[in-house]
């Protein structure tokens, strides 16, 4: 080869150098590639962990609340308290295709009569009290989810009837201190008799029902002069919300639907979006302040290796090294770092997430991009990281350089 | 001026024979900083010729490390002249000079700059990495080479585990590795006791009984007397001193 003519370095012996280089100081190299394990790990763990939460999330949403529509009088018409829903509302909500079920239900004035029950069913119990009392038609216990501890819920027939028949929420029938209805409990609202027939343990939608009293929409229409419904409560099959919202109120109000509000969940696609965006928002930026710590770690340790190893600079320059061999030792030792952190990281970030996914028995979720992409984000932050020190590593003289390192 | 022109004085026994200089410096002067200027060398005029052997003497601060350096391509002159193998230096760039470097200069110092993590083959095998050619056969030539300087015994110890004296032949056989045209030497005797001293003077002076062309800076009369020549570099300006 003629004399003075600038030569490449062969990739192989760049790359033996490099890794001679690093191996040299195997423990110092362990602790700054530990600064990016933790950031790219932090990071995968975080990504992985929120899409697997957010599926979590999401999926009990899709289970209950994407399924909930509810249908009042609007502001338009007088709010709450106006006769718009008719009192058939339930059979008319029944008939449209992808309604699961629906009810009825009003807050009954009983002009603030004292509810109690019988003496003889429990004399220690507390006397006369206020409690709340609604009015509900027999399907709205399905559409909410409701279960009994005890008894049988009304039917259509003690409405038509009008029977003076009482459902007690839970903490209704604490207060009044029934636990039990196979003895025929009766109480009084008022002056009034109502035999209890059932007692709810629990409710899903409207969960003021268990500190209620529930009586049949016709015994409260004729008992205390119920003018209508004050809401439908309406559950319907997956994906038939935003039909229901457009029908419901034309089924309920023919001549004028817009006397009726409907209250839906947003579409369970845009939640689920919003979900995952706030979550990742969140866990990215904690990763991205992780990863942030690892480079400045490279970049320091880099930098403290390049004014440690002056000397072996200004040898190699002395051997025949050019600026960019010097250059390209250091940054490959630099992205070498960040690259097996990024391996490691991306493990180690795997293993959290099926570790906390087995242990709150959720299904660990995680695009395969993110392991694979892991060591290359490492690699890139390493390359980064040694890019300045690299440079001044260049920079040295070779006289100063050796000056210096002996 | 310290010159070839009369081949009389260049080398002993090359008169007239027409032998290529190697290194040719014409009216170097070096000066550091400007407020106020170090001027390190004078117009410094040399001619060496292959095989001869040089000894640059001097007291310190004199310009003796400074010429060396410049020399070896490592330093650039301020003003003048640098042949070497007939190429002018000074127009080439600096990969050129690393370049030039790795394949006609090797370096010899004071402080044997081995590199402690590496054994001493790897420490001879260094001296290839940088002239891009294929590592194949690279072990059995560094092994070579440290068999010429009588330390292939020792080929994977780690230097740290070697006496100065076998730390200066592991550079040596490094510097050699290649066959360059010129061996420059920093003080190569500086760290070394008596008889390390003695036993590396006959490694030179077997190397340039075999035809190196060597340039050795000393503070050490000793070692200056075993050279063809000696000069002597007072505040920056260069004087023979003869055979």
């Amino acid at each position: 080869m003629t004399r003075g003519t600038s030569r490449r370095m062969r990739p192989r012996d760049l790359v033996g150098e490099a890794v001679a280089g690093l191996l040299a100081r195997p423990a110092r190299v362990a602790l700054t590639v530990l600064g990016t394990v933790i950031g790219v790990g932090a990071l995968v763990a975080t990504l992985g962990l929120s899409k697997t939460a957010s599926n979590q999330i999401v999926g009990r949403f899709d289970a209950l609340s994407a399924t909930d529509v509810v249908i009042s009088p609007s502001t338009r018409a007088g709010g709450g308290g106006a006769a718009v829903l008719p009192w058939d509302a339930e059979s008319r909500l029944l008939r449209l295709d992808g309604v699961a079920a629906a009810g009825t239900m009003a807050d009954v004035d009983v002009r603030g009569a004292l509810v109690r029950s019988v003496p003889v069913n429990d004399p220690l119990a507390a006397g006369a009290i206020q409690l709340p009392m609604k009015a509900a038609s027999p399907g709205l216990f399905r559409a909410v989810h409701a279960r009994l501890s005890t008894g049988r819920l009304f039917d259509a027939g003690h409405s038509r009837r009008a029977d003076r028949v009482l459902v007690l929420g839970s903490n209704a029938a604490r207060r009044l201190g029934i636990q039990r209805i196979d003895h025929q409990p009766a109480v009084f609202v008022g002056d009034r008799l109502y035999a209890v027939i059932g007692l709810l343990s629990s409710v899903r939608r409207h969960a003021s029902l268990l500190g209620s009293a529930i009586m049949p929409e016709g015994t409260a229409r004729r008992e205390f002069g119920l003018r209508a419904p004050a809401l439908a409560q309406v559950e319907t099959r997956i994906g038939a919300v935003e039909l229901i919202v457009r029908q419901a109120p034309m089924a309920l109000s023919p001549v004028d639907p817009g006397l009726l509000k409907v209250a839906s969940p947003p579409d369970p696609r845009q939640l689920r979006g919003e979900v995952k965006n706030d979550l990742n928002a969140l866990f990215l930026l904690l990763g991205g302040v992780s990863l942030l710590v690892g480079a400045i770690g490279i970049a320091n340790v880099t930098l403290v290796s390049v004014l440690e190893r002056v000397g072996e600079i200004g040898l190699r320059r002395a051997l025949g090294a050019g600026r960019r061999h010097i250059a390209a030792q250091f940054l490959l030792e630099s992205t070498a770092m960040g690259f097996a952190g990024g391996v490691m990281g991306a493990s180690l970030g795997t293993l959290v997430i099926v570790g906390v996914s087995a242990t709150k028995t959720w299904t660990p979720v995680l695009d395969p991009w993110v392991p694979l992409g892991a060591p290359a984000l490492g690699a890139l932050i390493g390359l980064i990281s040694g890019t300045y020190p690299s440079l001044r590593a260049a920079a040295l003289e070779p006289v100063e350089a050796l000056r210096a390192g002996t | 001026m310290i010159d070839g022109a009369t081949p009389a004085v260049d080398v002993p026994g090359s008169e007239g024979t027409g032998v290529a200089p190697v290194i040719e410096l014409r009216a170097i002067g070096r000066t550091f900083g400007a407020e106020p200027p170090v001027i390190a060398l004078r117009d410094v005029d040399l001619v060496l010729r292959h095989g001869t052997s040089l000894a640059i003497v001097g007291p310190s601060g004199s310009g003796k490390s400074t010429l060396l350096n410049v020399l070896g391509c490592l330093d650039r002159p301020t003003t003048g002249t640098y042949l070497f193998d007939g190429i002018d230096v000074s127009a080439l760039t600096d990969d050129q000079r690393a370049a030039l470097r790795a394949e006609g200069i090797g370096f010899v110092f004071q402080t044997f700059n081995l590199l402690a993590h590496r054994s001493v083959l790897e420490n001879v095998m260094l001296a290839e990495v940088y002239r891009g050619r294929s590592p194949d056969g690279r072990a059995e030539r560094a092994h070579a080479a440290l068999e010429g300087v009588g330390m292939s015994h020792r080929a994977t110890f780690p230097p740290t585990k070697l006496s100065g004296g076998e730390q200066q032949r592991v550079a040596i056989a490094r510097a050699l590795l290649g066959d360059p045209s010129v061996l420059l030497c920093d003080e190569p005797t500086g760290n070394l006791d008596s008889v390390n001293t003695d036993s590396i003077l006959a490694l030179f002076d077997e190397l340039g009984g075999a035809g190196l062309t060597i340039v050795i800076v000393t503070h050490e009369d000793a070692v200056a007397a075993r050279a063809h020549r000696r000069v002597r570099m007072i505040d920056g300006r260069l004087t023979e001193e003869g055979p």
